[in-house]
């Protein structure tokens, strides 16, 4: 599902260019959780955007779904991504104004969908989310928030998860939550990139890959 | 879900900074629509205003046209005939002629068939000594009106007096003593009194009138005459040189003099009257249009103040609402959002508000431009508010609100659409 072959990503900075990502190629196949793992700043977050088709890397190629992202026109690659790829933060970045029905129904202002409300209301309903389903993100506890990210990510059915520190700001709990979810997205055929440095995501990932200084470094 | 749906709901949530933004359009377009009301309500009322004026002057002129008519049907105005080579400057100081003519003058011109002649009045006019009461006296004889065989008889204006009488002015039968029956002797000839005058004021208090026949005795002027007066000539002025024409053509060696008469001087202040009311008019008009000038040249220069301003304010706003949503931007970019859509976001909110904004300003800026434009509650039978209402002005402001509030929203949708979400994600 996803192919990253030798891909560099530098960034002109005060001291100079950093390498943010240095020769990095992973496989992440359908029904595959795979997790990277590495401490903060070694361009994990880079290697997801790179992967997720927002930020064009400076060589090396990227395919989701066999197509690769970066040779399509800036519009059609949005609409690329709204198709293949869901994304999950570790800030969630729910629209504040918005409810969490609303939420999770974001997703189909890029690619309207006529049965889009009953899509979000079963992913609601899915996430345990119904109480809470006219709440506003700001009323919502952070393992709400992070399950309204999570259920918005998979609204238009997307083959690849993309997530970055998913359980950055959870508690033990709603952490093992959610890698379960993702552990049962991969198991309904779906491909999870998770990138993170809390090492429980071993326990429910098909791989563990280790991320140093922008280069993959160790696989467990 | 629809762009629509997120403009609405982000718009509720962040009610302040909408709401100021509304208040700098309606602040906009309530100074356009309020100068433009204003200047409507100011032509309104300049018409109000001239039209009434109109009227009343044309009301007025038409009372004073009926006065004259009646004024000359009642008074008509005096001509004096005299002898073609009476020197007039000796006329004017002496009030009598010195030169004579025929009496049958008068009867000529009575038969003439001259129709805007009414009375002829001749008379022998002349200051004489009273030798039996040692005092100066105008005699003045008179033989009455002579009747114009062409007209409808009217009835006389002046009396002639009997053979052997005498009418006195109030001075001298005042001084004298006398009644009426009572005798008196003037130039030898006895006279009774016949009719005694009322104070007038005039030379006619120090005179006498007697029989033209006996003054023409008297002061030895047989069958002579010095004036011809024509009484309530009933013609306009404009016709009166024809008159005068039609005289000298008719007595050849006379002269034609006008008197002063109340009608004409009547007339002439009441020409000045309507002069004036149309001079009043004129003013009103140059008053109106200096004021509406004014107004003009103040609305033009607090529009462009408003709008510039307000295209500011709003761009400020909306600068400030795309660094607040910057975390929103990267997620619905992230979620496939196209760049174009979220310039559709950000100018949808500003057409949002520029179409609250321009109908809250437009109903602000009509009835503020209504009130200072004018104070008439209606005008004619309908409501002020109806006739000052123009629904091309509210299309208008419908269309320039959303114009401005687009364009001052311009650059920041802009720069909202052109971020790149990498950087955002990354920065977050």
């Amino acid at each position: 599902m996803l192919e990253v072959k030798n891909l560099t990503r530098c960034f002109e900075g005060p001291a100079g260019v950093i390498r943010a990502l240095d020769g990095v190629s992973l496989d992440v196949a359908e029904g595959e959780f795979v997790a990277v793992h590495g401490p903060s700043g070694c361009g994990k977050t880079t290697l997801l955007l790179v992967a997720g088709g927002l930020l064009q890397p400076s060589s090396g190629q990227v395919t989701v779904d066999g197509e690769d992202p970066y040779r399509l026109p800036p519009e059609k690659r949005s609409r690329f991504r709204a198709d293949k790829i869901g994304f999950v933060f570790q800030q969630f970045h729910l629209v504040p104004y918005l409810t969490v029905l609303d939420n999770v129904a974001a997703p189909s202002l890029a690619k309207p969908e006529p049965n889009a409300d009953a899509r979000a209301r079963e992913l609601v309903s899915r996430f345990n989310l119904e109480d809470r389903i006219r709440h506003v993100p700001a009323k919502l506890s952070t393992g709400e928030r992070q399950r309204t990210a999570l259920a918005r990510a998979l609204l238009n059915r997307p083959k690849l998860l993309l997530a970055d520190e998913p359980t950055g700001n959870l508690d033990v709990e709603n952490a093992q939550n959610v890698l379960q979810y993702f552990a049962d997205f991969a198991k309904e055929g779906g491909a999870v990139l998770v990138v993170t440095h809390d090492t429980r995501a071993a326990t429910y990932a098909h791989r563990m890959l280790e991320m140093q200084k922008g280069m993959l470094v160790a696989e467990t | 879900m629809r762009i629509r749906h997120l403009v609405a709901k982000e718009i509720r949530h962040r009610k302040l900074s909408f709401g100021l933004g509304l208040l700098a359009v309606a602040l906009a377009v309530g100074t356009l629509v309020g100068a433009l009301t204003l200047l409507r309500g100011h032509d309104l009322r300049t018409q109000q205003i001239l039209a009434r004026k109109e009227a009343e002057t044309k009301e007025t002129m038409a009372t004073l046209n009926d006065d004259v008519r009646k004024a000359m049907l009642r008074l008509g105005f005096n001509l004096v005939i005299l002898p073609k080579g009476q020197n007039l400057g000796d006329w004017y100081a002496d009030d009598y002629a010195s030169k004579y003519m025929p009496e049958e003058y008068v009867t000529k011109l009575a038969h003439s068939g001259i129709m805007t002649v009414r009375h002829l009045l001749p008379s022998l006019q002349q200051k004489v000594k009273w030798p039996e009461k040692k005092r100066t006296i105008i005699l003045v004889g008179t033989r009455g009106e002579v009747p114009d065989l062409h007209a409808n008889p009217k009835k006389p204006m002046a009396q002639p007096v009997p053979r052997g009488k005498i009418v006195v002015g109030y001075e001298i039968h005042q001084s004298l003593g006398l009644s009426i029956g009572d005798k008196l002797t003037l130039l030898g000839r006895r006279f009774a009194v016949h009719k005694l005058y009322q104070e007038r004021g005039s030379k006619d208090d120090i005179t006498a009138w007697i029989n033209l026949e006996q003054a023409q005795e008297l002061l030895g002027k047989k069958g002579l005459i010095n004036a011809i007066l024509a009484l309530e000539c009933v013609c306009s002025w404009s016709g009166l040189p024809k008159l005068k024409a039609d005289i000298a053509r008719i007595l050849p060696d006379t002269q034609v003099v006008e008197r002063v008469s109340k009608a004409r001087i009547r007339f002439q202040t009441r020409l000045k009257v309507g002069q004036r009311a149309k001079e009043t008019i004129q003013a009103e008009k140059r008053s109106r249009a200096k004021l509406r000038s004014e107004r003009e040249r103040l609305a033009s220069v607090l529009v462009v103040v408003a709008i510039v301003g307000s295209a500011g304010w709003i761009a400020l706003l909306s600068l400030a609402n795309v660094r607040e949503r910057r975390a929103e931007i990267g997620v619905l970019r992230a979620l496939g959002l196209r760049s174009r859509q979220i310039l559709l976001l950000f100018l949808s909110k500003a057409v949002a508000m520029g179409l609250a904004g321009g109908a809250l300003g437009f109903l602000a800026g009509f009835l503020v431009g209504r009130h200072l434009g004018m104070t008439a509650q209606h005008i004619g039978a309908q409501p002020a508010v109806q006739i000052l209402f123009d629904p091309k002005l509210a299309l208008l402001a419908l269309v320039v609100a959303p114009l401005l509030t687009v364009v001052a929203s311009w650059i920041p949708a802009i720069i909202a659409a052109r971020q790149d979400p990498a950087d955002i994600l990354r920065e977050e």
